[in-house]
């Protein structure tokens, strides 16, 4: 699904290299999770692979079922399947909500030679999958995560995801600011999105988001590479021992 | 007054140029008016509430041509229902009109008025005085004594349905002045509506007589002509607890001054202005404001917004003026730019003069480029990037339609908006 190959990234503005060579593959219905410090290039990783500006791949590649992503715009990629859901999603005064989401859908249906989603059809489909979620019809009528708590944000990014249907999601910390019940409520709005066809890449610090949401595979990142790949222990034992004895014993 | 001699020249050359009507009852307040502008002169180069828009071509007896701008749209207001009347180049089309009448409404045209209306007799030319001072609007006193048509419009009961106001051009050089005169009794309720360019150059005057708790609603769109010109100014005068509310799109236009000048004379009364503009390239836009509070606990709110591109300028002088007794006014005042590139400016200058001890009076200005964090949101949801900009401009833009209250109205601006971003695009 999603295969990155020695990806090196620098800042665009400055002469810093963030990542040095990552090397990640990840297959159609598996969840992959990233663990490691701050500052290791997680949420880089997750901003190159989306297509924000502001950062120049210096050397390798990512692509999407074959499709070479770096060439594309962000709509674009979108269009192909990728999804980010942000680490502090965007407040977007003016803009309400639901024209935001619909506008959305039908974009990326268009960008594929799809037909448009009706209003009717896309009002059905929105109620129905912001209900598993909680978010209710006042929610969906304000502007775009505008006065929303942490929760509702994050709430309000794994409906984006819901409705978008995409086939690769791309989860950057979607735990921090969360509570242990808005966690599960979001964890479980990701679980129901898993699939045979999906692959989800999940970005976290901490090993509890990896409770509800049970990994396949974990990776370990520090200083812009993956620096260990192991299965759901692996998290465990971050949890345990903390990054620095991975990090020494991989030095 | 003694005037610099080219000021003097340039008015005397301009004067010189026009007829004055003669006979009927507007004669007395014409003659005053041509008093006003020589003691005056008309706007010159140097004036400083003309600092940031040159006032020459709106000036010169001559106006500049400017061609015909054909568009495919329907008329903006269509669907309300509206007693419709048509101008064209600044003279009123009776075949093209409805018959003038309305229920609750005297409606008689200024041109052909010549029998004494005490009503309109006493309010012509009458409230552009009093908006003299403490600023000159000399284009004003020259409309007054020189328009040559316009409605005077007199509501007694709250009519069914708006007024439609439809401006059409034919020609390429067609110089129009336009004054209408409205006046609404205590407790009534009026809804004006216009639409179109008007003419080649435009000058007009609305004067606005609120009573005791009546209701004026104005939504007005300028028309997408991009060589015609316009200096328009809107007086009014509200009584207690009434409310006055006013709303412009501008979408091109080569020159565009609208003035607003609002006297809140009654207690508790209410008074919105707002305008929406956008203009790419050779487009030059100035909101013009000044409402005085001399009345207790009134509201006044000023919401101008303006989007620029390609070099577009655009201008906004706003002042709050609150007398000694104005107790308890809530004054607020923005103003904000959206410039899409480096060429284009803006240029703001809001003033609050505040004699009274009790108020709340607030105002800002802000002039900034597209969000671009909220753009890479929208694109990485799979917008593509003019949907994102359009979508962000309008956001950015809905803050002085929702001073729009009609939800119908608010959605013709909006989509008409939304039909000139996708036309102007990246």
């Amino acid at each position: 699904m999603l295969e990155i190959k020695n990806l090196h990234v620098k800042l665009e503005d400055e002469d810093k290299q963030i990542l040095k060579g990552v090397d990640l593959t990840v297959e159609a219905g598996k969840v992959h999770a990233i663990m490691g410090p701050n500052g290791s290039g997680k949420s880089t990783l997750s901003y190159v692979l989306s297509g924000k500006d502001g950062y120049e791949v210096t050397e390798g590649s990512a692509t999407l079922e074959g499709i070479d992503l770096l060439d594309l715009e962000a709509e674009e990629r979108a269009a192909a399947g990728l999804f980010l859901a942000f680490q502090y999603p965007v407040e977007i005064p003016g803009v309400g909500n639901m024209t935001f989401l619909r506008t959305a859908v039908n974009a990326q249906r268009k960008a594929r030679g799809e037909e448009e989603m009706s209003a009717a059809e896309f009002l059905k489909v929105v109620r129905a999958r912001a209900k598993d979620l909680k978010i209710d019809a006042e929610m969906l009528k304000r502007p775009v995560n505008v006065g929303f708590s942490g929760g509702e944000k994050k709430r309000n990014e794994i409906l984006q995801m819901a409705m978008l249907e995409p086939k690769m999601c791309i989860l950057d910390e979607t735990d921090s600011g969360l509570d242990v019940d808005a966690m599960k409520l979001v964890a479980d709005g990701v679980n129901a999105l898993r699939s045979e066809g999906r692959g989800f890449l999940v970005i976290t610090h901490y090993q509890r988001l990896l409770d509800h949401i049970k990994p396949d595979v974990v990776h370990i990142m520090a200083g812009g590479r993956i620096i260990k790949t192991g299965g759901p222990e692996l998290a465990l034992e971050v949890e345990q021992n903390g990054y620095t004895d991975l990090m020494s014993e991989v030095a | 007054m003694a005037q610099p001699a080219l000021k003097q020249t340039a008015t005397d050359a301009r004067l010189d140029a026009l007829d004055l009507p003669t006979g009927g009852w507007t004669e007395t307040a014409r003659r005053d008016a041509v008093a006003r502008v020589r003691d005056m002169g008309l706007p010159a180069r140097r004036d400083e509430y003309w600092k940031y828009t040159r006032p020459d071509t709106l000036v010169q007896a001559d106006p500049l041509p400017a061609r015909v701008f054909d568009t495919d749209e329907a008329p903006l207001f269509a669907a309300q229902n509206g007693l419709k009347i048509v101008f064209v180049d600044g003279v009123f089309d009776a075949q093209a009109s409805d018959a003038l009448s309305l229920e609750g409404v005297r409606i008689e045209r200024l041109a052909e008025a010549t029998t004494d209306i005490h009503w309109a007799r006493d309010l012509f030319g009458t409230l552009e005085a009093r908006g003299q001072k403490p600023v000159h609007r000399p284009l004003a006193a020259l409309n007054t004594a020189y328009a040559q048509d316009g409605l005077l419009i007199h509501v007694t009961q709250t009519p069914d349905r708006p007024i439609d106001l439809r401006y059409l051009r034919s020609s390429d050089n067609a110089d129009a002045m336009l004054h209408h005169v409205i006046k609404l009794d205590p407790g009534t309720e009026l809804t004006v509506l216009e639409d179109g360019p008007a003419a080649a150059r435009l000058n007009q005057v609305m004067e606005v007589d609120v009573a005791d708790s009546a209701r004026f609603h104005h939504i007005r769109a300028q028309g997408r002509d991009h060589e015609r010109r316009a200096a328009t100014h809107i007086f009014g005068r509200l009584g207690t607890e009434s409310t006055f509310k006013s709303f412009t799109l501008t979408a091109n236009g080569v020159l565009t001054r609208n003035e607003c000048v609002i006297e809140l004379l009654g207690d508790d009364a209410t008074v919105h202005v707002a305008g929406a503009c956008v203009g790419d390239g050779d487009f030059h836009h100035d909101d013009t404001v000044f409402i005085t509070h001399d009345a207790v606990n009134c509201e006044s709110r000023q919401v101008f917004k303006k989007v620029l591109r390609n070099g577009a300028t655009g201008v906004f002088q706003g002042k709050i003026l609150v007398k000694k007794d104005a107790q308890k006014t809530d004054g607020y005042q923005i103003s904000q730019s959206l410039l899409l590139d480096g060429d284009s400016q803006f240029l703001a200058k809001p003033e609050l003069e505040i004699y009274a001890d009790d108020v709340a009076c607030s105002h800002g200005s802000t002039s900034g480029a597209i969000d671009e964090e909220a753009l890479f949101y929208l694109r990485s949801r799979g917008v593509p990037e003019g949907t994102a900009t359009n979508l962000l401009t309008l956001a950015f833009l809905a803050e002085a339609v929702l001073e729009i209250e009609n939800e119908d109205l608010r959605e013709e601006i909006n989509n008409r908006l939304s039909a000139w971003l996708e036309r102007h695009r990246g």
